[in-house]
């Protein structure tokens, strides 16, 4: 059989999976115990143990500041901007996106405008949004919006345009007004893109998180990370980068598993990561 | 999709890789190559002057070395760098010294006291006229640095704690164009930020550090081991540092020329430069350091140090108390764990500089 077409089974699929992180984590180990015996209370590379005893300490034991369980408040902070900012975000990519590929007009009015924001750097102009919005939630919501939303935007507005043409004509010579092909035609064409679209967009919107987070913040996940970093507590950075890693990939998941359930149309070719 | 799927993999490689050169740290002993880095505070500007006017290799070459002085344009990699074993000195406070490679085991001395803060930290309010007026305001400063120390020594000055008020972390670099904005009413920073934030309208210094002098110390910290194998390091480091100290004290043309050249190095000009300066205790001759290192008001600020930062829960989760990590003093004495010393102050080196020996 050639190469490309034999396939792991389901466990040889789960085993070749999981090899790179096992891989990684014993690397890791490994290296640990190297830089342990030199020093005992080596900060850069802690133990599984010690960033076991880190994590437990910040889901389970109340601070001794506040008496809250700070992992719980970070992640449910950090978990409401993040949905704020891609909720906006998905909003305006529908919203925009529609208006710009489907009118010719707005196209010619708009597209230019949104190709060029998407390409600022959102971290170069944070002064300003910081003037305009404060510096309270609202900034780092819009930091979020402005990272995320113009790509959404121009993602679906040329999903719009994919859309192929016979099926506009067809639609027209059917009687549809503008209004009835959007709804009609356009809207339940791009919704499995705009998913695609949001999972696409929530990559950059979690280094924006964090950005804004470390920028000036009380809570979150990025607040945490930054703060502890000044004393390198690697104990506490690495459980919490895998803690983001874990909630980013299952948000993830869930939005694939949303596609598929609910256009499964959409995923009638080829396999989807 | 594909790129959200290579990326853990991506990360798997390069974290593997810098795990394996990370897992080397510099082993102490017999060497003939040294490095140690800096970042920009206007008391450190001289460290990036020794290399580029060529006095460090001079000292170097005479002790049969060669020293290398790198900046690093972040304080905190800097100082996690030098952790990390990447270098073997590095300058810092004498506060991020105790939290960062001692509190982490790293056996560290305190090579070059160089100056002190006399007014380079300081505490800000806009329309508010005095201290007391903090209490319930939230407090914009970067979390867990000298800014937050000099936050907690003041309010214990007025009668007040931090419940009084909410900290909210944030960064140095967006300190000013934090302050602009109507939500933010009460910063503490350190210069150039300091100044530049003084400047503007509604702002008043509420509070500095000259009001507690000599509590916010910065140092060229060593690794302890590397010293003790390497007394060569030592001598050119300290020797070519109090030769700069000469000549940047004095108001020759060699002098200005040196300031002039620090100060553009710090993105300021002579005048902004010295004002810096005079806020800023430098000390310019080997004795005045010494005196400063063996007086007997060290030992006691590095327990207010120390309390800060157990209090805070800086000094680790195994620390049972403000003494775990050991604190020694020129004089023999040891504040905390005689058992477990990692920070170390030490005028030898120092001394030879002011008995003219280097």
């Amino acid at each position: 059989m050639k190469l490309i077409n034999r396939r792991p089974g389901r466990q040889s699929t789960i085993l070749l999976g999981a090899l790179p992180f096992v891989l990684l984590i014993v690397t890791y180990a490994v290296a640990s115990h190297f830089r342990r015996i030199d020093n005992p209370a080596d900060k850069i590379l802690p133990s599984l143990e010690a960033m076991g005893t880190a994590f437990h300490r910040m889901a389970f034991v109340p601070s001794a500041r506040t008496g809250e369980l700070l992992l719980w408040v970070d992640t449910a902070d950090s978990l409401m901007r993040l949905g704020a900012g891609i909720g906006v975000s998905t909003l305006m990519a529908l919203t925009v996106g529609l208006l710009i590929g489907t009118l010719p007009h707005a196209r010619a009015g708009l597209s230019p405008f949104v190709a060029s924001m998407s390409l600022i750097p959102p971290i170069t102009i944070l002064p300003i949004l910081f003037i305009i919005f404060g510096l309270g939630e609202t900034s780092k919501v819009m930091l979020i919006v402005v990272g995320t939303a113009p790509v959404m935007i121009r993602s679906m507005s040329q999903a719009v345009l994919d859309i192929p043409r016979e099926l506009v004509i067809k639609a027209q010579t059917l009687g549809a007004n503008t209004w009835q092909i959007v709804i009609r035609l356009f809207l339940p064409q791009i919704l499995p893109k705009l998913i695609l679209a949001i999972r696409l967009g929530l990559i950059p919107a979690w280094i924006f998180l964090v950005s804004a987070e470390a920028i000036a913040s009380t809570t979150g996940l990025g607040y945490r990370i930054f703060l502890v970093r000044r004393y390198l507590a690697m104990d506490l950075i690495l459980p919490y980068v895998v803690w983001i890693t874990v909630l980013a990939y299952l948000i993830d998941r869930v939005l694939l598993w949303l596609s598929k359930r609910g256009f499964r149309w959409h995923h009638l070719e080829g396999e989807s990561l | 999709m594909i790129k959200s799927m290579l990326k853990p993999v991506g990360l798997a490689l390069a974290l593997g890789i810098g795990v394996l050169s990370l897992s080397q740290p510099a082993s102490a002993q017999q060497k003939s190559d040294f490095k140690v880095c800096w970042s920009i505070y206007v008391g450190w500007m001289p460290w990036g002057y020794l290399q580029d006017s060529g006095i460090m290799a001079k000292h170097a070459e005479k002790q049969g070395i060669s020293v290398e002085i790198v900046q690093i344009n972040d304080y905190i990699e800097s100082i996690n760098q030098y952790t990390a074993g990447a270098y073997d000195g590095c300058s810092m406070t004498n506060m991020d010294a105790l939290s960062i490679p001692s509190g982490g085991g790293v056996d560290t001395t305190a090579l070059i006291v160089g100056d002190y803060s006399n007014g380079n930290d300081g505490i800000i309010l806009k329309d508010k006229k005095t201290l007391a007026d903090i209490k319930g305001q939230n407090v914009n400063l970067v979390e867990l640095s000298v800014s937050h120390y000099l936050l907690a020594r003041a309010l214990d000055g007025v009668g007040l704690s931090e419940r009084d008020i909410t900290v909210v972390n944030t960064s140095d670099a967006d300190m000013i164009a934090a302050y602009a904005t109507d939500d933010v009413t009460a910063v503490v920073t350190w210069n150039p930020l300091l100044s530049a934030i003084e400047e503007l309208p509604n702002a008043t210094k509420v509070a500095d550090s000259a009001d507690i002098p000599g509590e916010i110390i910065d140092i060229m910290m060593v690794n302890t081991e590397t010293l003790a194998d390497n007394p060569a390091f030592g001598k050119a480091l300290v020797g070519a540092w109090y030769e700069l100290m000469t000549i940047m004290s004095s108001d020759t043309p060699e002098g200005i020329a040196a300031r002039t050249a620090m100060a553009e190095a710090s993105g300021t000009d002579l005048a902004g430069y010295d004002a810096q300066l005079a806020t800023t205790k430098m000390f310019y001759t080997p004795a005045d350091a010494v005196a400063f290192t063996e007086s007997a008001d060290l030992p006691k600020t590095m327990q207010f140090v120390a309390e800060f930062l157990f209090d805070k829960g800086i000094l680790g989760e195994g620390a049972p108390s403000p003494e775990f990590v050991g604190v020694a003093f020129p004089d023999g004495s040891v504040y905390g764990d005689p058992n477990n010393v990692k920070l170390r102050f030490d005028a030898t080196y120092m001394k030879m500089a002011a008995d003219g020996m280097l």
